[in-house]
């Protein structure tokens, strides 16, 4: 057990190794971002100095290197456009997109779960053919068009709720977060909803098909004929085995909705971090364009290790066997 | 076509048995999925007729009206042609900009995916063949990068390779290798136990003739149905990184590019220039998946019948 755990830390500190080394490499290949930082009438003189001065005038390696050794500390550099430390920048955007991601999560999950079981075990029922035919038009349907449908609909036609910015916020357990006042919620409720679709959709056919896996097997079976209730039968012997497969997905998923958040906050103007990569792209910001995808690859990472060790808690079979 | 089958002389009868015919009545009997496959070849007959059938050039300036820009649909030009879809801001018929977006959106996703086909066919079949270590490092890369969705990875790329239409089509061959890689390694895994693999090898024909003329075809199926899928997620992410402004340049405006267009304008209420190019993505996307899913099921025996 303690073998496997060190194993997968071990693989995992060699990902974002690799990781950085790509990120770095990759983004070194970006277009000269002293031309934009430097006034057009700048001498060669100060262009010069401004390249000393932002470590751009090393080779490539050294420049990696010094990277590292300033990301070990938590440097990532600073931003050339807000002359800030491109971390914390990162960083503070990353409480709204945190609240976003989770909110859209729970409000899948809530969905997603009890739709799939039950799609799982009555296939042929009605509810589980609409059920399946959303979850089809869930995951095609690019997020980009549902976000776009959703403002047309519910903010631009019935104009029940705003479609642009994060609105008021309030604390709850320190936290700043939109989940504490009315107006946040209000504006929360769109861009939660546009990744919810997707999420939703995911997790109906993880749980579907796992149900429909396990509600043959015989110690369902067996169980039924103890005349244990159907309600224990389904919630605690079968959707254990679901969950083996589910937590997985979801924890790759809670990354993806990173992902999807660029999408979404560009098209809801959410002060997240997908907005701040977006426009960090388009300024040639470097240092927050690296900042941005080390702690989006940590953060993926990390959730990767959770997912395999549940696994093992989860699991008792790979417990043992790894144990032995 | 089961009807045929029946009357059909005994020549026929005989083909009827093979795994192929017998997949193609599956899928003939699956009518949601014969719907969405007619329905995916009128949209590309349309993208490939766009040239002909499309009321106007929509990249041909001179075929352009500005005194007609952000008509409504069914409205009537100043020079009396009507605009079926209505217009954009630049007067364009927006059903002729719908017709060459699908042109550009299919074209690609089809290239992209044959290419990416190409290579991860390649390294899933070397990797199933050679086994060992190549399997475990080819594997390893895959598994990776498999971890990270599909648009931050195209979007990390797109924001280092810059805008054009080869741009993209790279990075979307950089994100879908792994998806046919890994489909192609387990279906060659499985197959490479079976006897007529031993039985190529006992003739000692050559690793290139045993891997692709009598592995390959062995080990398409549930390839064909992992390339439908991927080819509807690569419609959708062009159409999503172009939409952000980091895919296509404005010069090939593809679907992604004239919602995009659409949304800048649809709160003042111009709706139909994103609503239109969207719902065109939409049924595209949605016949190519239904499609899709009709073939997995026609392809897989166990859920034959």
């Amino acid at each position: 057990m303690t073998a496997f755990i060190l194993r997968r830390f071990f693989q995992a500190a060699l990902v974002v190794l690799i990781m950085s080394f790509l990120v770095f490499i990759g983004v070194f290949a970006v277009g000269d971002p002293i031309e934009l930082l430097v006034s057009p009438d700048a001498t060669q003189i100060e262009i010069e100095e401004a390249r000393v001065a932002l470590g751009l005038d090393r080779p490539i390696l050294g420049q990696y290197w010094l990277f590292l050794k300033n990301a070990a500390q938590g440097d990532l550099g600073r931003s050339f456009v807000y002359n800030e430390p491109a971390l914390g920048l990162v960083l503070a955007r990353l409480p709204a997109t945190a609240e976003l991601a989770l909110t859209a999560m729970v409000l899948g999950l809530a969905i997603g779960v009890p739709l799939g079981t039950y799609a799982g075990l009555h296939p042929d029922r009605p509810l589980s053919r609409i059920v399946m035919a959303g979850s089809v038009f869930g995951f095609s349907v690019p997020s980009f068009w549902i976000g776009i449908m959703l403002i047309l609909v519910f903010a631009v036609t019935l104009g029940w709720l705003p479609a642009t910015g994060r609105g008021e916020t309030g604390t709850i357990l320190g936290i700043e977060t939109s989940l504490a006042t009315w107006d946040g919620l209000r504006h929360i409720a769109l861009p939660a909803i546009n990744i919810a679709i997707f999420k939703f959709a995911v997790s109906v056919r993880m749980v579907r098909a796992g149900m429909r896996e396990v509600a043959g097997q015989e110690f369902v079976r067996y169980a039924r004929a103890k005349g244990l209730s159907e309600a224990r039968i389904t919630w605690v012997y079968a959707f254990r085995h679901v969950a083996i497969p589910l937590i997985t997905v979801l924890a790759m998923e809670l990354g993806s909705v990173l992902a999807f958040a660029v999408v979404t906050e560009t098209i809801f103007a959410w002060p997240g971090m997908g907005k701040l990569i977006i426009d960090s792209i388009n300024q040639l910001d470097r240092p927050v364009v690296v900042a941005y995808l080390m702690i989006t690859v940590m953060i993926f990472v990390g959730l990767n290790l959770l997912a395999d060790l549940s696994y093992a808690v989860l699991d008792p079979r790979l417990r043992q066997r790894e144990g032995a | 076509m089961a009807d045929t089958d029946l009357t059909a002389p005994s020549r026929w009868r005989a083909l009827a048995d093979t795994p192929t015919a017998l997949a193609l009545q599956t899928f003939a009997r699956d009518r949601v999925a014969v719907a969405a496959s007619a329905v995916f070849l009128v949209i590309v007959c349309a993208a490939l007729l766009a040239p002909v059938i499309a009321p106007q050039d929509p990249y041909d300036l001179t075929s352009i009206d500005i005194l007609d820009a952000r008509l409504p649909p069914g409205a009537g030009g100043w020079q009396g042609n009507a605009y079926l879809l209505g217009t954009d801001g630049q007067g364009r018929d927006m059903l002729s900009a719908i017709l060459y977006g699908l042109r550009t959106s299919l074209f690609v996703a089809l290239v992209s995916g044959a290419v990416a086909l190409g290579i991860g066919m390649t390294a899933g079949l070397t990797a199933a063949y050679a086994g060992g270590r190549t399997d475990a490092l080819l594997m390893r890369i895959v598994d990776i990068q498999l971890s990270f969705p599909t648009i931050l990875i195209a979007l990390v790329m797109l924001s280092l390779l810059g805008r054009g239409i080869d741009k993209v089509i790279a990075a979307l061959v950089f994100v879908q290798w792994a998806y046919y890689a890994r489909t192609v390694r387990g279906a060659a895994l499985s197959e490479l136990s079976r006897e007529y693999i031993e039985a190529a090898r006992c003739l000692a024909l050559s690793r290139r003739v045993i891997l692709f003329s009598h592995l390959m075809p062995n080990a398409l199926p549930p390839v064909i149905v992992v390339a439908t899928m991927q080819i509807a997620s690569a419609i959708a992410v062009e159409a999503t990184l172009s939409f952000l402004g980091l895919g296509l340049p404005v010069t090939e405006p593809s679907l992604g590019l004239l919602i995009s267009n659409g949304f800048d304008v649809m709160m003042s209420g111009y709706y139909w220039i994103s609503i239109f190019p969207g719902l065109a993505l939409l049924v595209l996307v949605m016949a190519v998946n239904l499609m899709g899913d009709g073939l997995r099921d026609a392809l897989n025996p166990r859920g034959r019948g």
